[in-house]
């Protein structure tokens, strides 16, 4: 016996005996035998439950954490704070077992759930309309390329190479295969280079992908690039930081026609990367191009006020290979954690957040030049990620850092081979001054 | 119990606080101190104010207005409802896997690459595959990522023209659509009057422009195409391949692999097949296996395993490249890993027999009072084609009804090719007097639409709110509250 399955042999002989049937085996006389598999299945035998659990931790006991160390890692997952609340709802079985609310009268606690989200998603990036979310900002990313070809009825999208590297990984991926081109915009100082991207935007683009803060952590000014890109009638996609929307202006400000971005800093854990959510929102007039599930609000029979999934005229399951998307489940556990996090830390407490995150960075900033043997490599306004470049190889910097229980930086080499000897570093709220003079000290310590 | 209905922010008062942060014990800088003015927002962000116990009864009340696995049965056919395990969820809360940074080094993290890769040689073994990659976040995700690596094969082999993806007309909606997304032009193929692929019909559209074909087996009628190596020669003889559509591989794991059948892809639904809990809608997993020809496109990174250290592979020349950030989402594949330690090869296996001799009750049980289109053996899951007696009851009306009755009602109208169709899967995780009870009720109901049909159409009458105005919804939508 199997305890997640509950038959008995008894209720075996009962239940064939009503079918007709005399063993389990001859329900499956509809395979033919040449498929059939003669042997067991060569993986491992059964475990009790001590053991499973006794297994897993010893494999996440040879993992390195955040709590066994300190993290100053970012580079698009974020060591956040994560109130306790947030995990306290996401358990709730009522949230986590169910499954995609197609039954509106049953399942209003998700539905209205992913509607506060949209709500606030919108609120954050000041757009009109956002879907239940995508898998990740790399997704979201391809999808609102997909959006501004469909738009534009153009085929080429540009990407500034200050997002994300794996982001314009993804983007590719997608782009070749229906022979969309991916134009890649040239940096200058850290930021997109205005006068080159001139030349390469134009009559054929259907859509700029830019992100803020950029993949160095740097606040870019996006005025120029919003003046050429909607001059050539192209789309403005802004990937962005959902924290930094605390102060920083926001997509709709700066006149952006589609909001993405990881909402992973929202209240979800690192995870090694996964599940996060890709969120991603737009303008009115473009709602009827997102892809993915929205939820709408209406009303039942006895004029109750009621939420249920809507345009579904967009979506694979109505539309087939005409949809506007093939997403079918997308990350709603996540997305609920990111509404649970907003929730609770609220206009004053997403502020606080960024204000803590530009402040502890600055200092650490500040305590590392001191060293002297450490500089800036680009000289621009940042929100919580800064580049520093030194004599030393990034890979010497965090073995030695890992030394003191430090999880250094990112090495920009691996994706920027122009930026040698060159780490980015991360400082959220959850870093202490003393850590941060422990990392300063660490790196001066370096030889 | 009173009546809660209202959104978080109608219960938001000013000045209120649901956190509490340490205070910053550096200098503290203000935004425009360093920030030049024109990137700062001018806007205040509407975010809710409330205390954390007007978080945790908002979202417990809305909580109660859910139906999940752990509420009750849940036969939600194509979805795989089966109880989620929860020693998963401990495992899968473990510090040591759910505060690890992606680009932490290597050696940092060799306890999450060893589970990837043990999960990945387990996966492949269940399903025949050579390999298989971790990195999609769904099924739809793993089925573009099947697909590409399809496209990137023939292209390999400079055969441009190969630009048919052949799909039956019973197909998940995620498969045409998974097509297009990958920019193949998707040619449907009518299934004969047994309810699988017809292979006359499948012949004629066969040609030199095949890329592959999609298909679950057990297809969506829940009944196994026998000519299933049939198919795979007829398609193989024309150069194209097969992609094996995993959403049904709950009926037949241990019993027959796809690979065996010939599938040259395949991909998994964790979040179906291995238990690990649908999320109100993910996140969910889709890995991808490949036989041996089809290794070199996997997406990159691959895990490799060399004198028992793990290490993330990323030359691969020929891969499709990335189709998410990072390596896929790990926190499910721990829960599914977890899954298949608990139950071994043996346990898998008598899931898929309970899954099935479980599904094949209920048909024999409601036979008499609904349409069986496709009166077979059927596998883990079988379509009726609504009431015997209909008197005007549609089935929308029963799955309505259904919800008065407790139950999360079977998947309705689809597969599209059954009229008033009810697709019920009811999984191994449930005992005889779960199936038994559910039975009566779709017994009673089909009593109640000969008797007085008015009921059914008049359903629900128990829950929370009744049938709702989609009609309003999608006329003027409101997609925000604030």
């Amino acid at each position: 016996m199997y305890p997640y399955i509950p038959n008995t042999p008894e209720d075996e002989k009962i239940m064939l005996d009503s079918i007709g049937l005399s063993s389990v085996d001859d329900l499956f006389d509809d395979i033919p035998e040449e498929v059939k598999l003669k042997r067991r299945l060569n993986i491992n035998s059964p475990m009790s439950e001590m053991e499973v659990l006794n297994r897993l931790k010893a494999l996440s006991k040879k993992n390195i954490s955040t709590e066994d160390m300190v993290c100053f890692l970012g580079a698009g997952a974020y060591d956040h704070y994560i109130p306790s609340v947030v995990k306290y709802v996401i358990s709730k079985p009522e949230f986590y077992t169910a499954y995609t609310p197609y039954q509106a009268e049953i399942s209003q606690g998700t539905l209205q759930s992913v509607f506060e989200y949209q709500s606030m998603i919108c609120s954050l990036t000041g757009m009109d309309a956002a879907n239940a979310s995508m898998y990740d900002v790399g997704t979201a990313a391809q999808e609102a390329g997909f959006m501004a070809c469909e738009i534009t009825r153009r085929k080429s999208v540009v990407v500034s190479k200050s997002v994300h590297p794996e982001v314009r990984k993804v983007l590719k991926t997608y782009m070749k295969f229906r022979q969309i081109e991916v134009v890649e915009a040239d940096l200058k100082d850290g930021v997109t280079d205005i006068e080159k991207l001139q030349k390469i935007i134009n009559e054929n683009t259907a859509g700029i992908i830019v992100q803020n803060p950029n993949f160095f952590g740097i606040i870019e000014d996006f005025s120029e690039i919003e003046n050429i890109i909607h001059r050539n009638k192209g789309l403005m996609i802004m990937s962005v930081d959902p924290i930094s929307l605390g102060i920083l202006k926001t997509p709709g400000e700066w006149g952006a026609d589609i909001a993405i971005g990881d909402g992973q800093s929202l209240g979800n854990s690192l995870n090694f990367g996964g599940p996060h959510l890709g969120f991603m929102a737009t303008k009115s007039k473009f709602m009827r191009k997102l892809p993915g599930r929205i939820v709408g609000q209406t009303e039942d029979k006895d004029g109750k006020r009621a939420f249920v999934l809507t345009l579904q005229a967009r979506e694979q399951h109505i539309r087939r290979e005409k949809a506007s998307s093939n997403i079918c489940s997308n990350e709603q556990l996540n997305a609920l954690a990111a509404t649970v996090y907003m929730t609770a830390m609220g206009k004053e407490g997403l502020r606080e957040v960024a204000l803590q995150c530009i402040s502890k960075s600055h200092y650490a900033l500040k305590k590392i030049i001191d060293t002297g043997k450490f500089q800036l490599l680009f000289d621009k306004p940042f929100f919580m990620e800064f580049c520093l470049k030194s004599k030393y190889d990034g890979t010497k910097i965090n073995e030695e850092l890992l030394k003191k229980n430090i999880i250094g930086g990112y090495e920009l080499e691996r994706e920027y081979p122009e930026y040698k000897n060159s780490v980015l570093l991360c400082v959220t709220e959850k870093r202490t001054k003393d850590e941060i003079d422990i990392l300063a000290d660490a790196l001066e310590g370096i030889k | 119990m009173k009546e809660y209905n209202k959104l978080i922010f109608e219960i938001s008062r000013k000045g209120r606080k649901g956190y509490s942060l340490p205070e910053n014990d550096v200098p503290h800088l203000k935004a425009d101190d360093i920030i030049p003015e024109n990137l700062l927002s001018k806007n205040e962000i509407n975010l809710p104010e409330v205390s954390e116990v007007d978080i945790v009864r908002h979202y417990t009340q809305l909580g109660n207005k859910n139906y999940g696995v752990d509420t009750g049965f849940y036969p939600l056919g194509s979805c795989t409802m089966k109880y989620n395990p929860k020693v998963n969820e401990e495992v899968a809360a473990l510090s040591g896997f759910t505060n690890i940074h992606p680009y932490e080094n290597e050696e940092k993290v060799q306890g999450a690459l060893e589970l990837m890769y043990d999960l990945s040689k387990k996966l492949a073994e269940i399903g025949g595959m050579e390999e298989v990659t971790l990195q999609p976040a769904a099924g739809a995700h793993g089925e573009v990522t099947g697909l590409m690596i399809i496209k990137s094969y023939h292209e390999y082999r400079n055969d441009y023209k190969r630009r048919n993806i052949i799909i039956p007309d019973s197909a998940h909606g995620t498969n045409p659509a998974s097509a297009a997304t990958v920019g193949f032009n998707v040619i449907q193929v009518e299934s004969n009057s047994e309810g699988r692929i017809d292979i006359a019909k499948l012949k004629e559209v066969i040609n030199d422009e095949t890329a592959g074909l999609m298909l679950t087996n057990p297809n969506t009628l829940g009944l196994f195409e026998d000519d299933i190596l049939e198919i795979s020669r007829l398609i193989h003889e024309s150069g194209g391949l097969l992609y094996y559509d995993g959403a049904n591989m709950n009926a037949v794991m241990g019993m027959a692999r796809p690979g065996d059948m010939g599938f040259d892809v395949v991909h998994f639904n964790l979040h179906k097949t291995f238990s690990t809990p649908h999320g109100g809608g993910g996140p969910g997993s889709g890995p991808v296996g490949v036989k041996k020809d089809l290794v070199k496109f996997l997406p990159v990174p691959i895990i490799e395993k060399k004198n028992n250290k793990y290490r993330l592979d990323y030359n691969r020349p020929e891969s499709i490249g990335k189709v998410k950030c990072f390596y896929g989402n790990f926190g499910v594949m721990v829960r599914a890993y977890a899954y298949i330690l608990s139950m071994g090869g043996e346990g898998l296996k008598q899931a898929s027999k309970m899954a099935v001799l479980n599904s094949n009750y209920i048909k024999s049980k409601l036979k008499g009072y609904y349409n069986i289109p496709f009166d077979h053996l059927c596998k883990h899951e079988f379509v009726l084609g609504g009431l015997k007696n209909g008197n005007g009851v549609t089935t929308l009306d029963v799955a309505k009804r259904l919800l008065d009755y407790g139950y999360h009602p079977p998947t309705i109208y689809f597969p599209l090719i059954v009229k008033e169709s009810i697709m019920i899967e009811p999984t191994e995780t449930e005992s005889k007097e779960t199936l038994d009870e559910f039975i009566d009720a779709m017994i009673e109901i089909a009593n109640e639409a000969e008797k007085d049909p008015e009921i059914l159409k008049n359903a629900p009458y128990n829950t929370i709110i009744k049938r709702v105005d989609e009609v309003k919804a999608a006329r003027r939508p409101i997609v925000k509250g604030i």
